[in-house]
C-alpha cells in the first residue's frame, strides 16, 4: 500500500458510498460510512458491519459520534447537494478537517458550492460530458486537468487537416504566452517533441497552459478559417 | 422596506401577511403554487391584490430567485421546512447578494447556535420551546416544594437535553 492509512468518514451510503467505502477498506484506511435511511443502512451495515453508522450527518453529533475530530477526510457523497456542502462546511470549518470532497448532484448548484468555498467538488454529470467532449473530437480542445488553485491546466487537441501548424517544425512555432507542447501522440503513440518534430494533421497535441488562455491556444492550432 | 421569505408554510405565511399590514413590500417564494392561497388566509382579498408578490420556486434556483427581487431586497427570511435548504440559501443571499438583513429559521438547536457564532443571524423555534418548557416545569417544580414546605432550591444548572423536532 503506498498511502499512510487515513481516517476517512463517507457519508451516503448510496452505490458511489458504499462502493467508496468497500475500496478504501481493501486499501487499508479506516473509514466510516453514515447512512441517514435505516433501510439502506442495515442492507450495507450486513457487509460492512461496524464501518457504518445510521443517522443524519448534517445533525453535529452524528459527526462528533464517528469520530469527526480525528478524520482525516471527510467525503459527501448523498443525493442532496445541500446536505453535501452542509457536511463539508462543518466539517472544514467547525471540526478543521484538512481535505474534504463533495458530490454535486445537480449542475447547476456548482456556483453554491464555490460560495460556500467547498472544493474539491465532483459532479458525475460533468464527468460524462468530459468523456463526451473526449470522444467526440468535434469539440476540439479537451481538458485533461484542471488545477484552479495551482492555475494550471493541461488539454489536448487534434489537429484537424486543415491546421494552421500541420506540416510545420515545433521549433519554428511561436507558442501563445503561458502555453506549452508537452507531448504529441500519433498512430496511438505519444513522444515529447523536439524542435525538429514535425507536426501532422491527424496528431493529438497535449499542452500544458496558464488558465484563461485556451481561446488563444485553440486559434493557434485550429484550422485556416476555424469557426467555434 | 422590500422582504423576500422563502417558504410561505405557517411561519413564512404568517410573517409575510404582518409584514404586509405593516406596510412593507413583501414577497414569497416556495416550490408549491398552492401556498399562494395559505398565503391570504384570513384576508379579505387574494395576496396579490392585496399588494403581496408571490413566486413560485426554491431558494436554489438563481432565475427564480432574481425573479423574486432578491437583487433590491433589504430582508431576507428564509423559513422553508429543511434547515439544510434555510442555511444555504441564507448564506446565498448574505455572500452572493449581500443583503443587508438575512435570518434562518432552523430547527436544529446546536447548528442553530453555531452557524449563529459564523455570523449567520439564526432563529431557533426548538430552543425558544426548549426554554419555556424548562421554564414551566422549574416553576412547578418550586412549587410543589413550597407545597411540601421545603424551601424553593436555588436554580442549580438543571442538565439541557437539547434535541431537536
Amino acid at each position: 500500500m503506498a498511502a499512510e492509512p487515513m481516517y476517512v468518514i463517507i457519508v451516503g451510503a448510496g452505490k458511489v458510498g458504499w462502493n467508496l467505502a468497500r475500496e478504501l477498506l481493501e486499501k487499508g484506511h479506516e473509514v466510516t460510512l453514515i447512512e441517514g435511511s435505516r433501510d439502506r443502512y442495515l442492507t450495507v451495515e450486513q457487509e460492512l458491519e461496524h464501518n457504518i453508522q445510521y443517522g443524519d450527518a448534517t445533525e453535529l453529533w452524528v459527526l462528533e459520534r464517528a469520530g469527526i475530530s480525528r478524520a482525516e477526510m471527510v467525503i459527501a457523497v448523498t443525493g442532496d447537494d445541500e446536505d453535501n456542502m452542509l457536511i463539508c462546511q462543518v466539517a472544514k470549518e467547525k471540526y478543521l478537517v484538512d481535505r474534504i470532497i463533495a458530490r454535486v448532484n445537480n449542475p447547476r448548484n456548482r456556483e453554491w458550492f464555490e460560495l460556500l468555498g467547498i472544493k474539491p467538488f465532483v459532479s458525475a454529470t460533468d464527468l460524462i460530458l468530459r468523456l463526451i467532449e473526449h470522444e467526440v473530437p468535434e469539440y476540439g480542445l479537451v481538458h485533461l486537468l484542471d488545477l484552479p488553485e495551482e492555475r494550471l491546466e493541461i488539454i489536448e487537441m487534434l489537429l484537424a487537416s486543415d491546421s494552421k501548424v500541420a506540416g510545420r517544425r515545433v521549433g519554428d512555432l511561436e507558442m501563445p504566452e503561458g502555453t506549452l507542447l508537452i507531448s504529441v501522440l500519433r498512430e496511438g503513440r505519444g513522444f515529447v517533441p523536439g524542435p525538429d518534430t514535425v507536426l501532422e494533421a491527424g496528431d493529438e497535441v497535449l499542452a500544458v497552459l496558464d488558465p484563461g488562455v485556451e481561446e488563444d491556444l485553440k486559434a493557434f492550432f485550429g484550422s485556416d478559417g476555424a469557426v467555434e | 422596506m422590500f422582504i423576500l421569505i422563502v417558504g410561505a408554510g405557517r411561519v413564512g405565511s404568517s410573517l409575510a401577511r404582518a409584514m404586509l399590514k405593516d406596510g412593507h413590500e413583501v414577497s414569497c417564494l416556495d416550490e408549491d403554487p398552492e401556498s399562494q392561497s395559505r398565503l391570504a388566509v384570513g384576508m379579505e382579498r387574494s395576496w396579490e391584490d392585496s399588494g403581496g408578490q408571490f413566486t413560485v420556486g426554491t431558494g436554489l434556483e438563481i432565475d427564480a430567485l432574481h425573479a423574486a427581487g432578491i437583487e433590491r431586497a433589504d430582508a431576507f427570511v428564509a423559513a422553508t421546512d429543511g434547515d439544510n435548504t434555510n442555511i444555504v440559501i441564507s448564506q446565498i443571499a448574505k455572500r452572493r447578494f449581500n443583503v443587508p438583513t438575512v435570518i434562518a429559521r432552523v430547527l436544529d438547536p446546536l447548528r442553530a447556535e453555531w452557524y449563529e457564532q459564523q455570523g449567520l443571524h439564526t432563529i431557533c423555534p426548538t430552543r425558544i420551546a426548549i426554554d419555556m418548557l424548562q421554564d414551566e416545569v422549574r416553576e412547578a417544580a418550586s412549587k410543589q416544594r413550597v407545597r411540601a414546605g421545603a424551601a424553593p432550591a436555588a436554580d442549580g444548572g438543571a442538565a439541557t437535553n437539547g434535541e431537536g423536532s
